[in-house]
């Protein structure tokens, strides 16, 4: 029984298993909108040839499909299907949606690291510049960038790089055929250059507000004060006890960013043409493959919330005072 | 930048025109608030040209002869691949988004603050329902819930409205929620409460009014996200349908022009930026007058 108690008390199983519930919500809600798309999943299969159906065929479709079982029956039977790994076939690519999604995820996966390394690097001495004078020139210029990161959406900032690097410089990597990481390292590294530069030039103005605020108010600490007092080299101060210190709601932010990251792939995938999970869910809903849709987005939110569950977590580890 | 003399929503002021003028004049005195107001003022005149049929072409008529012409008197921003005036287009796009950057965030706002008050007033069961669909759609990045909202909708810029409107719902039940839970423990809440007033009664007239600075920083803001989510849908072809002008659309075409007329791209391009920056900057003035702590964190 003691085990028990420990367990329910326990903060981080706690928010693992809220992380299941609302992932269990999550598919609810796919479910509900795979149920609202106009006509049914035999339409969306089959496509114009469904009006050439007749009464018979269409009704052993039905049966086949489960259509004809209650909603609830449905949702259990798509949901075990779901987890285990059945995540529909896709027509089009005559390939199921898993094998899809094996190969897509890792590629922005790969973008979303390379563009929230792009983030941390512009946003954070960005932010520590322009929070060591507040109110000044650098401060003004941190501040304009930040705007700008806020401001300029990814695609407009997408479209224009491509066009006028490869224009004027004839720099333009993504006009091959995509190639992954283990296949030509070289040129993989240059077509993810720009997709995650742009993506991680987003995210860079809220880190770069968020280093920005915590180290002004991590500065006016009295443990800073006293520190200084005792004679710590300033560049020590500045980065062991302030940006350790201001570390926390950076790395929550980042965190944040990550759902943005997700969205702003679609965006970025698409204009640069990369084969990652964004696209993917950009064909299928061109292409009015919605199984395809409905399991990619399930993939992406589960992707979502867990890396949710581990900022989480990580911010347990680096802060000792939410540690439970 | 703040003004100290403005004072948190709760503290005792002289009722009415007067304080709303104080924050109007803090507001003019904020330089990011007045260079704010003075873009979303013009950028609404633009498109209220738009709305009125005022713009020197029709933003939708095909005139091939003067296909991809430079800027020049006759057309200010150029024209585009079809000879349509690129400024009058402009000017309909800027009024498209705004219409559905504005409905989609009345929408979220009424829904989300009903939602905040209930779940942080209440408690309970409402709260916990809430704060469970919230953290649901939470669990969806904001442009992909957006995107796939607007795949499932027969898409006329309503719709697209409605599904913008769904992804900031959570947002201003959060906002809302949290002041809520802290008015409710305030004196005269309780005050209102012993006199036996029903509860209906004490949230609308004693704990909205109270909240109402956050939730208008907070709409500021929601427009200019709501502005990108548009403009990004209908790059991505999920905004409403051509023919009717967007910005988002006219970028997505002028892309593979930008070589040989770069003002079909420039012209879109500089208006959706300004149109962002101009709400970001009236949404941080707005804060400043409102907020004198001044809290970036978001």
């Amino acid at each position: 029984m003691n085990v028990l108690r420990t367990l329910a008390h326990n903060r981080v199983l706690r928010r693992i298993a809220a992380a299941l519930l609302t992932l269990f919500g999550v598919a609810v809600v796919v479910f509900i909108m795979l149920r609202a798309i106009p006509g049914d999943q035999i339409t969306a299969n089959l496509g114009t040839e469904a009006a050439g159906l007749t009464p018979g065929q269409r009704d052993s479709l039905t049966r086949y499909y489960g259509l004809d079982q209650p909603l609830v029956t449905q949702f259990f039977s798509w949901l075990g299907n779901v987890v285990t790994g059945n995540l529909g076939f896709s027509a089009r690519a005559q390939q199921s949606v898993l094998d899809l999604t094996l190969s897509s995820l890792p590629v922005t996966f790969q973008l979303a690291a390379m563009s929230i390394i792009f983030a941390l690097v512009i946003g954070i001495p960005l932010g520590m510049l322009a929070a060591s004078r507040p109110d000044s020139m650098r401060d003004g210029f941190g501040q304009l960038v930040g705007l700008a990161g806020l401001s300029i959406p990814a695609f407009l900032l997408a479209t224009t790089l491509m066009s006028v690097l490869a224009t004027s410089w004839g720099f333009n990597p993504n006009g091959q055929g995509f190639a992954s990481l283990v296949d030509d390292p070289l040129l993989n590294l240059q077509q993810m250059l720009l997709p995650s530069l742009v993506l991680g030039f987003g995210i860079a103005a809220p880190i770069m507000r968020t280093t920005r605020t915590a180290v002004l108010e991590v500065r006016s600490d009295d443990f800073v004060r006293t520190a200084r007092a005792k004679g710590v080299p300033p560049r020590r101060l500045q980065f062991k006890h302030v940006l350790g210190n201001a570390l926390v709601p950076i790395v929550t932010m980042t965190g944040l960013q990550f759902g943005y990251l997700l969205g702003g792939a679609v965006v970025v995938e698409q204009v640069f043409s990369i084969p990652g999970i964004g696209r993917q869910v950009l064909l299928g809903i061109q292409q009015k493959e919605y199984a395809l849709v409905q399991s990619s987005v399930l993939v992406i939110a589960l992707a979502f919330v867990i890396v949710n569950l581990l900022t989480d977590l990580l911010y347990r580890a680096i802060d000792p005072r939410v540690r439970a | 930048m703040t003004d100290l003399t403005q004072t948190t929503p709760t503290a005792q002021l002289p009722a009415g025109a007067s304080r709303r003028g104080h924050r109007i004049r803090a507001l003019l005195r904020s330089r990011s608030g007045l260079i704010g107001l003075i873009i979303v003022v013009v950028l609404a005149v633009l498109s209220l040209m738009s709305f009125l049929g005022l713009t020197p072409h029709d933003p939708i008529a095909q005139n091939p002869p003067s296909r991809l012409l430079a800027p020049s008197g006759e057309h200010w921003f150029g024209t585009d691949q079809f000879g349509r005036d690129i400024f009058s287009r402009v000017a309909a796009g800027v009024a498209n988004s705004a219409l559905i950057a504005l409905v989609a965030v009345a929408f979220a706002t009424v829904v989300g603050t009903l939602g905040g008050l209930v779940a942080g007033f209440y408690r309970g069961f409402s709260d916990g329902a809430i704060g469970a669909i919230t953290n649901v759609l939470f669990a969806f990045p904001p442009l992909l819930l957006a995107l796939s909202l607007a795949s499932v909708f027969t898409r006329n810029w309503f719709t697209i409205a409605v599904a913008i409107a769904i992804v900031y719902v959570p947002i201003f039940i959060r906002v809302v929620r949290g002041p809520v839970l802290t008015l409710r423990e305030i004196e005269y809440v309780k005050a209102a409460t012993s006199t036996g007033q029903r509860r209906v009664a004490i949230m609308l007239r004693h704990v909205l009014p109270n909240i109402t600075s956050i939730i208008i920083v907070q709409i500021t803001l929601s427009l200019s996200w709501a502005v990108l989510t548009e403009a990004s849908l209908s790059f991505l072809g999920l905004g409403a349908p051509p023919p009717a002008p967007s910005l988002g659309s006219m970028i997505f075409e002028a892309r593979t022009l930008v070589t040989v007329a770069p003002w079909t791209m420039l012209a879109p391009g500089i208006v959706v930026v300004l149109l962002v920056v101009g709400l970001n900057l009236l949404g941080d003035g707005l804060r400043d007058v409102f907020d004198p702590r001044g809290n970036r964190k978001r």
